[in-house]
C-alpha cells in the first residue's frame, strides 16, 4: 500500500505574527517554519499504519513549494518517512492549486491514501483536502480522529460540531487529521543524521503539468489590535457592579 | 449577484448559523440588486422546509439517499444545483457540515473559495471578504476569480436573519440517485445529550481551563455557573487533552469559534489558539491565579484569583445568598 502525505511548510505557531508596513504579506526573516502540525499529525499515523500493517506500506512525503521546503521534508523523512518528493514551484498557492498539483501528482504516484492536516494552522482555510477528494472522484473522511483498516475500506471517526461520527470510506481515498488522531513523535538525532543523507526527488509542477492560476486572491493583510477594557477588578463584587452597571450583561 | 445558502438543519428548522449566512446573502443581494435562495438537504424535510421558507425561497433535495451528511453526496447535489441555476455565490455558516462539504463543492465548482469570512466589501464593485489568518492575529482581505464564488461565513459576524412578514416559495430538486456517488457509507453519530445552549449559538459562555482540576470540578464550578447565567460551557484544549471535558468542548483555532455576548474564562491562561477562538466575544472575564497569565490582556475585567474560591462564590450571589 502507498499513503501519501501533502506536507505544508508554516510559521511556528508560538512566533508573533509580523504584517509587512505596506500589508503585502508577513514578515519573514528570522520567521522559524516547521511542518504544519495537523500534517505532523498525518506523518505520524502513517507511519503507525505501515507498523502495524502485515502488508509492505510505502510512505511518501511531499510538499509543494520553494527549496526551503527540503526542511520540513527532512522533517518527515526523519520520523520515518521512506521517501519524500520536493514539488517546485516559486508562485503563492491556494488551495484550489495546491489541489491541482497534488491530483496530478496522484496521477503518477497513485497512492491507495493520501492522509493530510485538517487545515493549515497559517491560513486556516481547511480546502485542500476536500477539493483533492472531490477532483480525484475519491471519497473523503474529513476531521479525523481514528482510523481503522476493515477490509478493503477505512473506518474512520470525525470529529463534527454534532459528535463523533463514524463512516466507511472505500480506498483509494482522501483522510484529513484532527488534534486527537494521535501524538506525533520526534525524531531522534540518529534519524535526523540519517534523514540529512537521503535523496529528496524534484519534479516541477510544469512537468506535472499544472499551470498555477489561482482564484484566492490576497489584496492585503493587516494586523488585529487588541481593544479590550484590560480592567483589574480587586473582588468578585466589583466585577458584578462593572458587568450589571457598565455592560449590562447578567 | 444570485446567492445559494446552503441551509444546515437538525430535522425540525434551520441553525441558528444559516440564518446568518441568509444576513450575509441578503446584505449581498441587496448591494448588488440580486436575489437569494436557499437549498435544504437531507430526507423527510417537511418542518425545515416550513421554518426556512420564512426566511427565503427554498430548494429542496429531499431523498432518502440525503439522510445523512456525507460530503461525496452533497457535495455533488450542491454542484448540481449550482450548475442546473446558475448562481453567483455559494454561502454557509462556517460548521463543521460546510467545512466538510463545501470545499468539496468548491472542487467541483471550480475552486473559488474563501472561508471564515468576518465580513464584506464592494471595492470598484468587486466582492471582497474579510477573514483571519494565524489564529486571528491578522485579517486578510481577499477576492475571488471564478464564478461561483463559494464562501463561509463566521455566523458571529453577521446577525441572524429576521423571519419575513410572508412565507416564501418552495421549489423541490430532483435528486438522481444513480448518478450520486457510492464509495462512504455513514455508520453512526454519537452525539452527546446536553441541556446546555450550543456553544456557538450562546449568549453566555462560561470556558474551563488548566485551573480545573478534574471532570467533577467542571461540572460543580464550570457547568454550575453556567447554568445560574443559562450559558454554554466550553474548555481550552488543556482539558480536553487531560479527559475532562469532551473534544466537542474546545473553543480555539483548531475547535470551535465563539463570539458570545460574555465570555466567561476561568482558569484559563490564554494560549494564542484558545484566543484565536474567542477573541471577538463582546466582553469577557478572565478569573486565574496567576496574575502574569495572557488571558488578561484580552480581557474587559480580570480578577486574580482561586476560581475554586470565586465561582461558588459567584453561584452563591446568582442564588440569592
Amino acid at each position: 500500500m502507498k499513503v501519501l502525505i501533502p506536507i505544508k511548510r508554516v510559521p511556528d505557531t508560538d512566533q508573533k505574527i509580523q504584517v509587512k508596513p505596506d500589508g503585502s504579506g508577513i514578515v519573514t526573516d528570522g520567521l522559524p517554519f516547521v511542518i504544519n502540525p495537523f500534517d505532523a499529525i498525518a506523518v505520524e499515523e502513517a507511519l503507525r499504519i505501515r507498523e502495524k500493517s502485515t502488508d509492505t506500506v510505502e510512505v511518501l512525503a511531499a510538499s509543494i513549494g520553494p527549496e526551503v521546503c527540503e526542511q520540513q521534508l527532512r522533517t518527515a523523512l526523519a520520523m520515518g518517512a521512506d521517501n519524500a518528493t520536493l514539488i517546485q514551484c516559486d508562485a503563492s498557492l491556494d488551495p484550489w492549486n495546491v489541489a491541482c498539483v497534488l491530483r496530478a501528482f496522484a496521477g503518477r504516484y497513485q497512492p491507495d491514501l493520501i492522509l493530510m492536516g485538517k487545515q493549515g494552522v497559517d491560513d486556516d482555510l481547511s480546502q485542500t483536502g476536500q477539493m483533492l477528494a472531490a477532483l480525484l472522484d475519491w471519497p473523503q473522511a474529513t476531521f479525523a480522529s481514528k482510523i481503522e483498516f476493515l477490509g478493503s475500506g477505512l473506518r474512520v471517526t470525525r470529529e463534527t460540531d454534532a459528535g463523533l461520527e463514524i463512516v466507511r470510506v472505500t480506498l483509494p481515498a482522501v483522510v484529513t487529521a484532527d488534534l486527537r488522531l494521535n501524538e506525533p513523535r520526534y525524531a531522534s538525532m540518529t534519524s535526523i543524521m540519517k534523514a540529512r543523507k537521503k535523496t529528496i526527488e524534484r519534479i516541477t509542477t510544469t512537468e506535472l503539468g499544472v499551470t498555477i492560476e489561482p482564484r484566492l486572491q490576497l489584496l492585503g493583510l493587516e494586523a488585529v489590535p487588541s481593544r479590550r477594557k484590560s480592567v483589574r477588578v480587586g473582588s468578585l463584587d466589583e466585577l458584578l457592579v462593572k458587568l450589571r452597571a457598565e455592560e449590562k450583561l447578567l | 449577484m444570485r446567492a445559494l445558502i446552503i441551509c444546515e438543519h437538525d430535522g425540525k428548522g434551520i441553525r441558528l448559523g444559516s440564518r446568518s449566512a441568509v444576513a450575509f446573502a441578503n446584505a449581498v443581494a441587496e448591494e448588488t440588486r440580486g436575489s437569494i435562495e436557499c437549498v435544504l438537504l437531507g430526507h423527510s424535510l417537511a418542518a425545515v422546509t416550513q421554518d426556512a421558507s420564512t426566511y427565503a425561497p427554498v430548494l429542496v433535495a429531499d431523498h432518502p439517499a440525503l439522510e445523512n451528511p456525507v460530503a461525496d453526496r452533497y457535495a455533488k447535489v450542491i454542484a448540481d444545483v449550482v450548475r442546473q441555476r446558475g448562481y453567483d455565490l455559494v454561502v454557509a455558516a462556517a460548521t463543521t457540515f460546510a467545512k466538510d462539504i463545501l470545499p468539496r463543492a468548491a472542487g467541483l465548482l471550480g475552486g473559488a473559495m474563501a472561508s471564515e469570512v468576518i465580513g464584506h466589501e464592494f471595492r470598484d464593485g468587486r466582492l471582497c471578504f474579510r477573514r483571519p489568518l494565524f489564529a486571528g492575529a491578522v485579517v486578510a482581505t481577499v477576492a475571488l476569480n471564478a464564478k461561483p464564488q463559494i464562501v463561509t461565513i463566521r455566523p458571529s459576524a453577521y446577525p441572524a436573519a429576521s423571519a419575513r412578514p410572508e412565507r416564501c416559495g418552495v421549489t423541490s430538486f430532483a435528486v438522481d440517485e444513480a448518478a450520486l456517488p457510492k464509495k462512504t457509507e455513514f455508520e453512526v453519530l454519537q452525539s452527546k445529550l446536553s441541556n446546555r445552549p450550543d456553544v456557538t449559538e450562546a449568549r453566555i459562555v462560561v470556558s474551563g481551563g488548566r485551573g480545573i482540576k478534574n471532570s467533577e470540578d467542571f461540572e460543580r464550578l464550570v457547568g454550575g455557573l453556567a447554568d445560574r447565567l443559562h450559558a454554554a460551557t466550553g474548555s481550552s484544549r488543556a482539558l480536553v487533552d487531560a479527559g475532562i471535558t469532551p473534544n466537542a468542548f474546545q473553543v480555539g483555532q483548531t475547535g470551535k469559534v465563539v463570539a458570545p455576548d460574555l465570555y466567561i474564562a476561568l482558569g484559563i491562561s490564554g494560549a494564542v489558539q484558545h484566543l484565536a477562538g474567542m477573541k471577538n466575544s463582546k466582553t469577557v472575564v478572565a478569573i486565574n491565579s496567576d496574575p502574569e497569565a495572557p488571558i488578561f490582556e484580552v480581557a474587559d475585567y480580570g480578577l486574580v484569583g482561586d476560581v475554586y474560591e470565586l465561582v461558588p462564590q459567584w453561584i452563591a450571589r446568582l442564588n440569592g445568598k
